[in-house]
Protein backbone atom coordinates (compact mmCIF):
# COMPACT_ATOMS: atom_id res chain seq x y z
CA UNK A 1 0.00 0.00 0.00
CA UNK A 2 1.29 3.46 -0.84
CA UNK A 3 1.30 6.11 1.89
CA UNK A 4 -1.75 8.33 2.31
CA UNK A 5 -3.05 10.89 4.75
CA UNK A 6 -5.94 9.68 6.86
CA UNK A 7 -8.97 11.82 7.64
CA UNK A 8 -11.73 10.74 9.98
CA UNK A 9 -14.96 12.37 8.86
CA UNK A 10 -17.22 13.35 11.75
CA UNK A 11 -20.29 13.90 9.60
CA UNK A 12 -21.51 13.96 6.03
CA UNK A 13 -20.85 17.68 5.62
CA UNK A 14 -17.34 17.29 7.01
CA UNK A 15 -16.69 14.44 4.57
CA UNK A 16 -18.06 16.50 1.66
CA UNK A 17 -15.88 19.47 2.62
CA UNK A 18 -12.78 17.29 2.79
CA UNK A 19 -13.67 15.77 -0.56
CA UNK A 20 -13.91 19.24 -2.15
CA UNK A 21 -10.76 20.59 -0.58
CA UNK A 22 -8.22 17.77 -0.54
CA UNK A 23 -6.03 16.69 -3.40
CA UNK A 24 -6.64 13.23 -4.90
CA UNK A 25 -9.12 12.10 -2.23
CA UNK A 26 -10.94 8.81 -1.86
CA UNK A 27 -13.86 7.88 0.35
CA UNK A 28 -13.42 4.82 2.60
CA UNK A 29 -16.70 3.15 3.60
CA UNK A 30 -16.49 -0.52 4.66
CA UNK A 31 -13.18 -0.93 2.85
CA UNK A 32 -13.82 -4.50 1.71
CA UNK A 33 -12.91 -3.59 -1.86
CA UNK A 34 -10.90 -0.41 -1.48
CA UNK A 35 -8.36 -1.76 1.02
CA UNK A 36 -7.51 -4.88 -1.03
CA UNK A 37 -7.27 -2.62 -4.10
CA UNK A 38 -4.89 -0.30 -2.28
CA UNK A 39 -2.81 -3.25 -1.08
CA UNK A 40 -2.42 -4.30 -4.70
CA UNK A 41 -1.46 -0.72 -5.52
CA UNK A 42 -4.29 -0.53 -8.03
CA UNK A 43 -5.55 2.47 -6.06
CA UNK A 44 -3.26 4.97 -4.37
CA UNK A 45 -5.23 7.94 -3.08
CA UNK A 46 -3.25 10.78 -1.49
CA UNK A 47 -6.01 11.44 1.02
CA UNK A 48 -8.34 8.84 2.51
CA UNK A 49 -11.60 10.06 4.07
CA UNK A 50 -13.00 7.45 6.46
CA UNK A 51 -16.80 7.50 6.88
CA UNK A 52 -16.80 4.86 9.62
CA UNK A 53 -17.68 7.29 12.42
CA UNK A 54 -20.34 9.18 10.41
CA UNK A 55 -23.72 8.67 12.03
CA UNK A 56 -27.20 8.66 10.58
CA UNK A 57 -26.27 7.02 7.30
CA UNK A 58 -27.08 3.42 8.12
CA UNK A 59 -30.81 3.49 8.66
CA UNK A 60 -33.38 1.40 6.83
CA UNK A 61 -36.84 2.93 6.49
CA UNK A 62 -40.05 2.10 4.66
CA UNK A 63 -42.26 4.88 3.32
CA UNK A 64 -45.24 4.35 1.03
CA UNK A 65 -44.24 1.84 -1.60
CA UNK A 66 -40.49 2.14 -1.19
CA UNK A 67 -37.64 1.12 1.07
CA UNK A 68 -34.69 3.43 1.70
CA UNK A 69 -31.34 2.10 2.83
CA UNK A 70 -28.61 4.39 4.18
CA UNK A 71 -25.36 4.20 2.21
CA UNK A 72 -23.32 3.00 5.20
CA UNK A 73 -25.65 0.08 5.97
CA UNK A 74 -23.61 -3.12 6.18
CA UNK A 75 -24.57 -6.05 3.97
CA UNK A 76 -25.40 -8.15 7.02
CA UNK A 77 -27.80 -5.48 8.29
CA UNK A 78 -29.62 -5.36 4.95
CA UNK A 79 -29.76 -9.16 5.00
CA UNK A 80 -31.19 -9.21 8.54
CA UNK A 81 -33.53 -6.21 8.22
CA UNK A 82 -37.18 -7.14 8.91
CA UNK A 83 -38.21 -4.17 6.74
CA UNK A 84 -36.24 -5.39 3.73
CA UNK A 85 -37.15 -9.03 4.34
CA UNK A 86 -40.82 -8.14 4.36
CA UNK A 87 -40.92 -5.61 1.49
CA UNK A 88 -38.27 -6.94 -0.90
CA UNK A 89 -37.17 -10.41 0.26
CA UNK A 90 -35.05 -10.89 -2.87
CA UNK A 91 -32.93 -7.90 -1.85
CA UNK A 92 -32.42 -9.22 1.69
CA UNK A 93 -31.49 -12.58 0.17
CA UNK A 94 -29.02 -10.96 -2.24
CA UNK A 95 -27.27 -9.09 0.59
CA UNK A 96 -26.70 -12.43 2.36
CA UNK A 97 -24.83 -13.79 -0.67
CA UNK A 98 -22.14 -11.11 -0.76
CA UNK A 99 -18.64 -12.26 0.21
CA UNK A 100 -18.73 -14.15 3.51
CA UNK A 101 -20.09 -13.37 6.99
CA UNK A 102 -17.07 -11.33 8.13
CA UNK A 103 -17.03 -9.34 4.88
CA UNK A 104 -20.76 -8.68 5.28
CA UNK A 105 -20.09 -7.20 8.73
CA UNK A 106 -17.97 -4.46 7.15
CA UNK A 107 -18.99 -3.96 3.52
CA UNK A 108 -21.62 -1.29 2.80
CA UNK A 109 -24.31 -0.93 0.16
CA UNK A 110 -23.14 2.58 -0.76
CA UNK A 111 -19.58 1.43 -1.18
CA UNK A 112 -20.61 -1.46 -3.40
CA UNK A 113 -22.83 0.70 -5.60
CA UNK A 114 -20.23 3.49 -5.88
CA UNK A 115 -17.57 0.99 -6.88
CA UNK A 116 -19.79 -0.64 -9.55
CA UNK A 117 -17.73 -3.79 -9.81
CA UNK A 118 -18.98 -5.64 -12.93
CA UNK A 119 -19.38 -8.81 -10.81
CA UNK A 120 -21.03 -7.21 -7.78
CA UNK A 121 -24.58 -8.10 -6.74
CA UNK A 122 -26.17 -4.78 -5.78
CA UNK A 123 -25.97 -3.11 -9.22
CA UNK A 124 -28.30 -5.81 -10.62
CA UNK A 125 -30.82 -5.18 -7.83
CA UNK A 126 -30.65 -1.39 -8.31
CA UNK A 127 -31.20 -1.63 -12.04
CA UNK A 128 -33.96 -4.24 -11.92
CA UNK A 129 -35.87 -2.56 -9.12
CA UNK A 130 -35.54 0.92 -10.65
CA UNK A 131 -33.74 2.27 -7.59
CA UNK A 132 -32.80 5.89 -7.04
CA UNK A 133 -29.28 6.62 -5.86
CA UNK A 134 -29.33 9.67 -3.59
CA UNK A 135 -26.14 11.69 -3.12
CA UNK A 136 -25.29 14.79 -1.10
CA UNK A 137 -26.02 16.78 -4.29
CA UNK A 138 -28.85 15.09 -6.22
CA UNK A 139 -30.90 12.01 -7.02
CA UNK A 140 -29.79 9.71 -9.81
CA UNK A 141 -31.95 6.99 -11.36
CA UNK A 142 -30.21 3.62 -11.52
CA UNK A 143 -30.77 3.70 -15.30
CA UNK A 144 -28.46 6.72 -15.49
CA UNK A 145 -26.07 5.68 -12.75
CA UNK A 146 -24.13 2.61 -13.93
CA UNK A 147 -21.85 3.67 -16.78
CA UNK A 148 -19.53 0.74 -17.37
CA UNK A 149 -16.73 -1.14 -15.65
CA UNK A 150 -16.21 0.56 -12.27
CA UNK A 151 -17.72 3.72 -13.84
CA UNK A 152 -20.71 5.58 -12.46
CA UNK A 153 -22.46 8.92 -12.92
CA UNK A 154 -20.95 10.13 -9.62
CA UNK A 155 -19.03 13.39 -9.82
CA UNK A 156 -15.68 13.45 -8.01
CA UNK A 157 -17.17 15.53 -5.18
CA UNK A 158 -20.30 13.43 -4.65
CA UNK A 159 -21.05 10.99 -1.85
CA UNK A 160 -23.90 8.48 -1.94
CA UNK A 161 -26.07 9.02 1.13
CA UNK A 162 -28.87 6.51 0.57
CA UNK A 163 -30.59 4.34 -1.98
CA UNK A 164 -34.35 4.14 -2.45
CA UNK A 165 -35.89 0.94 -3.82
CA UNK A 166 -39.49 0.95 -5.05
CA UNK A 167 -41.24 -2.17 -3.73
CA UNK A 168 -41.94 -4.58 -6.61
CA UNK A 169 -44.93 -6.91 -6.90
CA UNK A 170 -42.41 -9.71 -6.81
CA UNK A 171 -38.71 -10.15 -7.40
CA UNK A 172 -36.09 -12.88 -7.48
CA UNK A 173 -32.33 -13.11 -7.66
CA UNK A 174 -30.20 -15.99 -8.77
CA UNK A 175 -26.44 -15.91 -8.44
CA UNK A 176 -24.06 -18.32 -10.11
CA UNK A 177 -20.96 -17.85 -8.03
CA UNK A 178 -17.36 -17.88 -8.99
CA UNK A 179 -16.24 -20.59 -6.59
CA UNK A 180 -13.00 -18.86 -5.67
CA UNK A 181 -13.98 -15.21 -5.31
CA UNK A 182 -17.66 -15.63 -4.31
CA UNK A 183 -18.46 -12.82 -6.77
CA UNK A 184 -21.17 -13.42 -9.37
CA UNK A 185 -19.87 -15.14 -12.47
CA UNK A 186 -23.40 -14.37 -13.58
CA UNK A 187 -26.23 -13.00 -11.44
CA UNK A 188 -29.72 -12.15 -12.64
CA UNK A 189 -32.23 -10.02 -10.76
CA UNK A 190 -35.81 -10.15 -12.06
CA UNK A 191 -38.43 -7.68 -10.84
CA UNK A 192 -42.12 -7.59 -11.63
CA UNK A 193 -43.00 -3.98 -11.01
CA UNK A 194 -46.47 -2.40 -11.17
CA UNK A 195 -45.59 -0.77 -14.50
CA UNK A 196 -43.07 -3.13 -16.09
CA UNK A 197 -40.87 -6.18 -15.80
CA UNK A 198 -37.12 -5.78 -15.58
CA UNK A 199 -34.32 -8.30 -15.98
CA UNK A 200 -30.90 -7.04 -14.91
CA UNK A 201 -27.69 -9.02 -15.30
CA UNK A 202 -24.43 -8.66 -13.39
CA UNK A 203 -21.16 -10.51 -13.93
CA UNK A 204 -21.75 -11.36 -17.57
CA UNK A 205 -21.41 -8.10 -19.48
CA UNK A 206 -18.08 -6.76 -20.69
CA UNK A 207 -19.22 -3.28 -19.69
CA UNK A 208 -21.01 -4.03 -16.44
CA UNK A 209 -24.62 -4.48 -15.44
CA UNK A 210 -27.23 -4.51 -18.23
CA UNK A 211 -30.90 -5.27 -18.93
CA UNK A 212 -32.25 -7.90 -21.32
CA UNK A 213 -35.21 -6.39 -23.27
CA UNK A 214 -36.04 -9.66 -25.08
CA UNK A 215 -36.42 -11.52 -21.75
CA UNK A 216 -38.50 -8.66 -20.31
CA UNK A 217 -40.80 -8.78 -23.33
CA UNK A 218 -41.26 -12.54 -23.00
CA UNK A 219 -41.99 -12.31 -19.28
CA UNK A 220 -44.56 -9.56 -19.88
CA UNK A 221 -46.71 -12.10 -21.74
CA UNK A 222 -46.43 -14.59 -18.94
CA UNK A 223 -44.28 -14.30 -15.81
CA UNK A 224 -42.94 -17.85 -15.76
CA UNK A 225 -39.56 -19.55 -16.25
CA UNK A 226 -41.14 -21.33 -19.23
CA UNK A 227 -41.48 -18.00 -21.08
CA UNK A 228 -37.68 -17.84 -21.28
CA UNK A 229 -37.12 -21.34 -22.61
CA UNK A 230 -35.25 -21.35 -25.89
CA UNK A 231 -34.43 -17.64 -25.72
CA UNK A 232 -30.78 -16.77 -26.13
CA UNK A 233 -28.67 -13.68 -25.92
CA UNK A 234 -25.67 -13.08 -28.16
CA UNK A 235 -22.19 -13.78 -26.81
CA UNK A 236 -21.12 -10.44 -28.28
CA UNK A 237 -20.68 -8.00 -25.44
CA UNK A 238 -20.21 -10.71 -22.81
CA UNK A 239 -17.06 -10.78 -20.71
CA UNK A 240 -14.60 -13.54 -21.47
CA UNK A 241 -11.80 -14.58 -19.13
CA UNK A 242 -10.22 -17.59 -17.40
CA UNK A 243 -13.40 -18.05 -15.35
CA UNK A 244 -15.71 -18.45 -18.33
CA UNK A 245 -16.00 -17.73 -22.04
CA UNK A 246 -18.45 -15.22 -23.50
CA UNK A 247 -20.58 -18.09 -24.85
CA UNK A 248 -20.70 -19.77 -21.44
CA UNK A 249 -21.75 -16.53 -19.76
CA UNK A 250 -24.44 -15.89 -22.41
CA UNK A 251 -25.78 -19.37 -21.72
CA UNK A 252 -25.74 -18.80 -17.95
CA UNK A 253 -27.73 -15.58 -18.32
CA UNK A 254 -30.73 -17.58 -19.52
CA UNK A 255 -30.29 -20.28 -16.87
CA UNK A 256 -29.98 -17.73 -14.07
CA UNK A 257 -32.91 -15.68 -15.39
CA UNK A 258 -35.21 -18.72 -15.34
CA UNK A 259 -34.12 -19.58 -11.80
CA UNK A 260 -34.61 -15.96 -10.71
CA UNK A 261 -38.17 -15.98 -12.08
CA UNK A 262 -38.83 -19.27 -10.28
CA UNK A 263 -37.43 -17.76 -7.07
CA UNK A 264 -39.68 -14.70 -7.47
CA UNK A 265 -42.68 -17.01 -7.59
CA UNK A 266 -41.74 -18.71 -4.35
CA UNK A 267 -42.48 -17.14 -1.01
CA UNK A 268 -38.97 -17.58 0.24
CA UNK A 269 -36.11 -17.00 -2.17
CA UNK A 270 -34.24 -20.04 -3.43
CA UNK A 271 -31.17 -21.16 -1.51
CA UNK B 1 1.67 10.07 12.96
CA UNK B 2 -1.96 9.84 14.01
CA UNK B 3 -2.84 8.21 17.30
CA UNK B 4 -5.18 5.28 17.65
CA UNK B 5 -6.68 3.94 20.81
CA UNK B 6 -8.92 0.98 21.35
CA UNK B 7 -9.76 -1.66 23.92
CA UNK B 8 -8.21 -5.04 23.14
CA UNK B 9 -9.29 -8.02 25.23
CA UNK B 10 -10.47 -5.62 27.90
CA UNK B 11 -7.24 -3.63 28.10
CA UNK B 12 -6.68 -0.12 26.74
CA UNK B 13 -4.21 0.06 23.89
CA UNK B 14 -2.89 3.24 22.34
CA UNK B 15 -0.17 4.01 19.81
CA UNK B 16 0.96 6.37 17.10
CA UNK B 17 0.66 4.54 13.80
CA UNK B 18 1.38 4.96 10.13
CA UNK B 19 -2.11 5.37 8.58
CA UNK B 20 -1.44 2.27 6.45
CA UNK B 21 -1.29 0.05 9.54
CA UNK B 22 -3.89 -2.67 9.29
CA UNK B 23 -5.75 -3.78 12.39
CA UNK B 24 -4.00 -7.15 12.22
CA UNK B 25 -0.58 -5.47 12.09
CA UNK B 26 -1.48 -3.32 15.07
CA UNK B 27 -2.51 -6.40 17.04
CA UNK B 28 0.51 -8.47 16.06
CA UNK B 29 3.29 -5.92 15.85
CA UNK B 30 2.32 -3.21 18.31
CA UNK B 31 0.59 -5.34 20.91
CA UNK B 32 2.49 -8.58 20.20
CA UNK B 33 -0.78 -10.50 20.12
CA UNK B 34 0.43 -12.95 17.52
CA UNK B 35 -2.43 -15.41 17.88
CA UNK B 36 -4.26 -13.60 15.11
CA UNK B 37 -2.68 -14.80 11.88
CA UNK B 38 -2.21 -13.41 8.40
CA UNK B 39 -2.83 -16.12 5.84
CA UNK B 40 -3.76 -14.68 2.48
CA UNK B 41 -3.79 -10.95 3.28
CA UNK B 42 -6.57 -10.60 0.69
CA UNK B 43 -9.65 -11.18 2.93
CA UNK B 44 -10.26 -14.67 1.59
CA UNK B 45 -8.88 -17.07 4.19
CA UNK B 46 -10.17 -15.85 7.56
CA UNK B 47 -7.02 -16.61 9.59
CA UNK B 48 -7.14 -12.99 10.79
CA UNK B 49 -10.73 -12.95 12.07
CA UNK B 50 -11.21 -11.01 15.30
CA UNK B 51 -14.32 -9.47 16.85
CA UNK B 52 -14.77 -5.72 16.46
CA UNK B 53 -17.55 -4.43 18.71
CA UNK B 54 -18.84 -7.99 18.96
CA UNK B 55 -18.80 -8.85 15.27
CA UNK B 56 -16.42 -11.07 13.31
CA UNK B 57 -14.25 -9.02 10.99
CA UNK B 58 -11.23 -9.78 8.84
CA UNK B 59 -8.56 -7.73 10.56
CA UNK B 60 -6.34 -7.71 7.45
CA UNK B 61 -9.03 -5.67 5.71
CA UNK B 62 -9.59 -2.94 8.24
CA UNK B 63 -7.30 -0.04 9.08
CA UNK B 64 -6.18 0.20 12.69
CA UNK B 65 -7.30 3.84 12.58
CA UNK B 66 -10.84 2.80 11.62
CA UNK B 67 -10.94 0.69 14.78
CA UNK B 68 -10.33 3.77 16.92
CA UNK B 69 -12.57 3.59 19.99
CA UNK B 70 -13.62 0.03 19.23
CA UNK B 71 -13.64 -3.00 21.50
CA UNK B 72 -11.58 -5.80 20.01
CA UNK B 73 -11.61 -9.43 21.05
CA UNK B 74 -8.81 -11.68 19.79
CA UNK B 75 -8.12 -15.36 20.34
CA UNK B 76 -5.93 -14.40 23.32
CA UNK B 77 -8.92 -12.85 25.05
CA UNK B 78 -11.22 -15.82 24.74
CA UNK B 79 -10.03 -18.12 27.53
CA UNK B 80 -10.84 -17.43 31.14
CA UNK B 81 -7.35 -17.54 32.63
CA UNK B 82 -6.13 -21.12 32.34
CA UNK B 83 -9.61 -22.37 31.54
CA UNK B 84 -10.21 -22.67 27.81
CA UNK B 85 -13.31 -21.16 26.24
CA UNK B 86 -15.86 -23.93 25.44
CA UNK B 87 -15.19 -23.45 21.72
CA UNK B 88 -11.42 -23.83 22.22
CA UNK B 89 -12.07 -26.91 24.35
CA UNK B 90 -14.32 -28.35 21.63
CA UNK B 91 -11.59 -27.84 18.99
CA UNK B 92 -9.17 -29.72 21.24
CA UNK B 93 -11.63 -32.50 22.06
CA UNK B 94 -12.53 -33.06 18.41
CA UNK B 95 -9.01 -32.73 17.07
CA UNK B 96 -10.22 -29.92 14.80
CA UNK B 97 -6.80 -28.86 13.67
CA UNK B 98 -3.65 -30.14 12.15
CA UNK B 99 -1.10 -27.38 11.62
CA UNK B 100 -3.19 -24.90 13.59
CA UNK B 101 -2.59 -21.90 11.37
CA UNK B 102 -6.26 -21.32 10.55
CA UNK B 103 -7.46 -22.26 14.04
CA UNK B 104 -7.59 -18.83 15.73
CA UNK B 105 -9.69 -17.46 12.87
CA UNK B 106 -11.85 -20.58 12.81
CA UNK B 107 -12.55 -20.28 16.54
CA UNK B 108 -13.32 -16.54 16.40
CA UNK B 109 -15.67 -17.17 13.47
CA UNK B 110 -17.24 -20.11 15.31
CA UNK B 111 -18.03 -17.98 18.36
CA UNK B 112 -19.52 -15.33 16.05
CA UNK B 113 -21.71 -17.98 14.39
CA UNK B 114 -23.04 -19.01 17.80
CA UNK B 115 -23.77 -15.35 18.66
CA UNK B 116 -25.77 -14.94 15.46
CA UNK B 117 -27.32 -18.38 14.99
CA UNK B 118 -27.68 -19.82 18.46
CA UNK B 119 -26.46 -22.98 20.17
CA UNK B 120 -28.10 -25.64 18.06
CA UNK B 121 -26.37 -25.52 14.73
CA UNK B 122 -27.16 -27.77 11.80
CA UNK B 123 -24.14 -29.16 10.02
CA UNK B 124 -25.04 -27.42 6.76
CA UNK B 125 -25.39 -24.09 8.59
CA UNK B 126 -21.90 -24.45 10.02
CA UNK B 127 -20.46 -25.34 6.62
CA UNK B 128 -22.17 -22.37 4.94
CA UNK B 129 -21.08 -19.98 7.65
CA UNK B 130 -17.47 -21.15 7.32
CA UNK B 131 -17.20 -20.03 3.72
CA UNK B 132 -14.86 -17.20 4.65
CA UNK B 133 -12.45 -19.44 6.58
CA UNK B 134 -10.08 -21.67 4.72
CA UNK B 135 -8.19 -24.65 6.15
CA UNK B 136 -5.56 -26.17 3.87
CA UNK B 137 -4.68 -29.30 5.78
CA UNK B 138 -7.29 -31.22 7.76
CA UNK B 139 -10.36 -30.72 5.68
CA UNK B 140 -13.37 -29.39 7.49
CA UNK B 141 -14.93 -32.49 8.99
CA UNK B 142 -13.59 -32.21 12.52
CA UNK B 143 -13.83 -28.42 12.47
CA UNK B 144 -17.55 -28.69 11.73
CA UNK B 145 -17.93 -31.30 14.47
CA UNK B 146 -16.07 -29.12 16.95
CA UNK B 147 -18.16 -26.05 16.20
CA UNK B 148 -21.38 -28.00 16.71
CA UNK B 149 -20.09 -29.32 20.05
CA UNK B 150 -18.65 -25.95 21.08
CA UNK B 151 -21.92 -24.22 20.29
CA UNK B 152 -23.83 -26.64 22.55
CA UNK B 153 -21.22 -26.23 25.29
CA UNK B 154 -21.56 -22.46 25.08
CA UNK B 155 -25.22 -22.70 26.05
CA UNK B 156 -24.09 -24.22 29.35
CA UNK B 157 -21.74 -21.30 29.74
CA UNK B 158 -24.57 -18.81 29.34
CA UNK B 159 -26.74 -20.58 31.91
CA UNK B 160 -23.80 -20.71 34.28
CA UNK B 161 -23.19 -16.98 33.90
CA UNK B 162 -26.87 -16.26 34.38
CA UNK B 163 -26.86 -18.31 37.57
CA UNK B 164 -23.86 -16.48 38.98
Amino acid sequence: MYAFTYHRATGLRHAANLLEKLEDPKILAGGQTLLPTMKQRLASPTNLIDLDKVEGMSEITAAGRSVTIGALTRHNDVHKSPIVQQAIPALAYLAGLIGDPAVRHRGTIGGSVANNDPNADYPAACLALGATIVTNKRKIAADEFFKGLFETALEPNEIITKITFPVPKKAGYYKFRNQASRFALVGVFVAKRPSEIRVAVTGAGSSGVFRVPSFEEALKKRFSPKSLEGLTIPADGMASDIHGSAEYRAHLVNVCARRAVAAADEKTPAE
Amino acid sequence: MPTVSMKVNGKDAKADVDPRTLLVQFLRENLRLTGTHVGCDTSQCGACVVHVNGKAVKSCTMLALTADGAEILTIEGLANGAQLHPMQEAFRENHALQCGFCTPGMIMTAVDIVHRKGNNLEEHTIREELEGNICRCTGYHNIVKAIGAGARAMSGEVTKQAAE
